[in-house]
């Protein structure tokens, strides 16, 4: 056993970078999908809110991984141009898909803002642009910041998903190894749930961190 | 005939030859099929006090949110300082007023509420700077210098740096007024502010604006159900039943000489 640890884990090392590098471009496109979403959202515009809603409900309503193949192996068949770039790829349809999600959550905490705020701020004649940005977006990020650290762990999960297109991740490797050596499987299973363990432990004590700021920052 | 009747009463304390900063004009409004206030005529001038009671649901926080923007009438005009608030001139023609022009009728209009809503995220004094430096672009050390002045007026000096949720409802409201005072508006409205505290920290909220108003430039309206505050404070007192006005005059004349019916009954809830 031991020495099929020794044998497994400098295997799957090799596979580190990329989930590392496709998880953190994975996190900060999400968010700014995901603002940038949730604020049209919010929109006073309809055609704004309903074109990011269709956005919203197809990104959410559809499986990840079909996504990440469209963007892959269909759409730069069908447009010539393209995407051919495997890192690009996989980073647009996690980010795509989470940023849909995690639309609702911003745009969810901008709603949950009292009213009363509003009404402060309007009476403070404060545009609505500085309403936004100095009233009610710092109230609201404080909200989000639970949620976000949950979806933060399931985009480090997610990027599992981009062996599927040969990106050379942990799971890729590990799943090289297996099929030369069958015995292996248990050990290469095993590891490959610590290591996603480990790298989410960081993560959930961000979360931890988020519900004690947003408990703190809201109470009037 | 009603109307001039109502224009006398009006300038009881206040020269008729005074031009009104505040005029409603047959202003209706009505929340779904409830009608809540049924073709309002007021005129309120420069640095008087105006004090709205009557029944829950007679109107008068509309009227004032009216005012302030927070709520559209369904039919007739505002005009704040010889401004139509609600409605602007494009090519020759009266159109619903847009961001922009609501944001320059309203900057002379302060407003206090009954739950405070100071921002939560911000120290008391961020509170108070704020706005005059994103809105009236004042520099930063003289708006923050004004703002200290100001919490030190309503005995908040050594609470700059305290978050809200730190304070007592009574220091919350008076932070709130300071917020609206450092604006320097020419119409404050305060919407039942003392309704949300503890009944031991209404006397230092109204200590407070009797002090403001004693200073007298800033014409005040109060929506309260403080009778005996009203009358000290106002110069005329304005009784609202089921969206109209059914009686108005000085203190004296409406809270304690007036043979109103509806006025009666709702005084007598007050005093038994």
């Amino acid at each position: 056993m031991i020495n099929a640890l020794i044998e497994v884990f400098p295997v799957l090392m090799k596979g580190i970078n990329i989930t590392i590098t496709v998880f953190i471009l994975s996190a900060i496109f999400s968010y700014l999908f995901a603002f940038i979403a949730g604020l049209c959202r919010v929109s006073n515009n309809k055609y704004v809110r309903g074109s990011t809603s269709v956005y919203v409900e197809i990104f959410r309503g559809t499986s990840l991984i079909v996504q990440l193949f469209w963007l892959y192996y269909a759409i730069p068949m069908l447009f010539d141009v393209g995407i051919d770039n495997r890192l690009m790829a996989g980073v647009l349809a996690i980010s795509l898909n989470y940023g849909a999600y995690m639309s609702e959550i911003v745009r969810g905490s901008i709603l949950a803002v009292d009213k009363g705020q509003t009404e402060a701020s309007i009476a403070l004649n404060l545009s609505r642009a500085q309403r936004m940005r100095i009233v009610i977006f710092p109230q609201a990020l404080r909200m989000m910041l639970p949620e976000f650290g949950n979806y933060l762990i399931q985009i480090l999960k997610a990027t599992s998903l981009v062996s599927l297109i040969g990106m050379t991740d942990i799971l890729y490797h590990g799943n090289i190894l297996r099929s030369t050596n069958l015995s292996a499987a248990p050990t290469v299973y095993l590891l490959l749930l610590v290591f996603y363990f480990i790298m989410a432990l960081p993560l959930i004590f961000l979360t931890r961190k988020g519900e004690q700021i947003s408990k703190r920052g809201v109470a009037s | 005939m009603v109307e001039s009747l109502k224009e006398e009463n009006n300038s009881s304390a206040f020269a008729s030859n005074m031009e009104p900063i505040v005029e409603y004009k047959n202003v209706h409004k009505s929340f779904g099929d409830v009608e809540v206030l049924k073709g309002l005529d007021l005129n309120i001038f420069p640095g008087e006090k105006v004090a709205l009671i009557g029944p829950s649901g007679s109107g008068k926080t509309t009227i004032i949110r009216m005012l302030m923007t927070l709520e559209q009438p369904t039919s007739g005009e505002i005009i704040v300082d010889g401004k139509n608030l609600w409605h602007m001139e494009k090519n020759g023609k009266l159109v619903p007023a847009n961001e922009k022009h609501l944001r320059e009728v309203r900057g002379d209009i302060g407003m206090v509420f009954q739950h405070f809503n100071l921002f939560p995220h911000m120290t008391i004094l961020q509170n108070c700077m704020t706005a005059p430096i994103q809105v009236q672009k004042e520099d930063k050390e003289g708006a923050k210098k004004r703002s200290i002045e100001m919490l030190e007026k309503v005995g908040l000096g050594d609470k700059l740096d305290n978050y809200p949720s730190q304070l007592s409802g009574g220091q919350k409201q008076r932070v709130a007024m300071a917020r609206a005072l450092v604006m320097r508006p020419k119409i404050m409205l305060f919407d039942e502010v003392t309704s949300a505290l503890d009944p031991e920290l209404v006397g230092e909220v109204l200590e407070v604006i009797r002090d403001i108003a004693e200073e007298g430039e800033m014409a005040m309206v109060l929506v309260t159900h403080e009778m005996d505050f009203a009358l000290e404070v106002a110069d005329r007192v304005i009784f609202l039943d089921d969206g109209v006005i059914a009686e108005e005059g000085s203190p004296r004349e409406v809270l304690e000489e007036s043979d109103n019916e509806r006025l009666q009954q709702f005084l007598y809830r007050f005093r038994s």
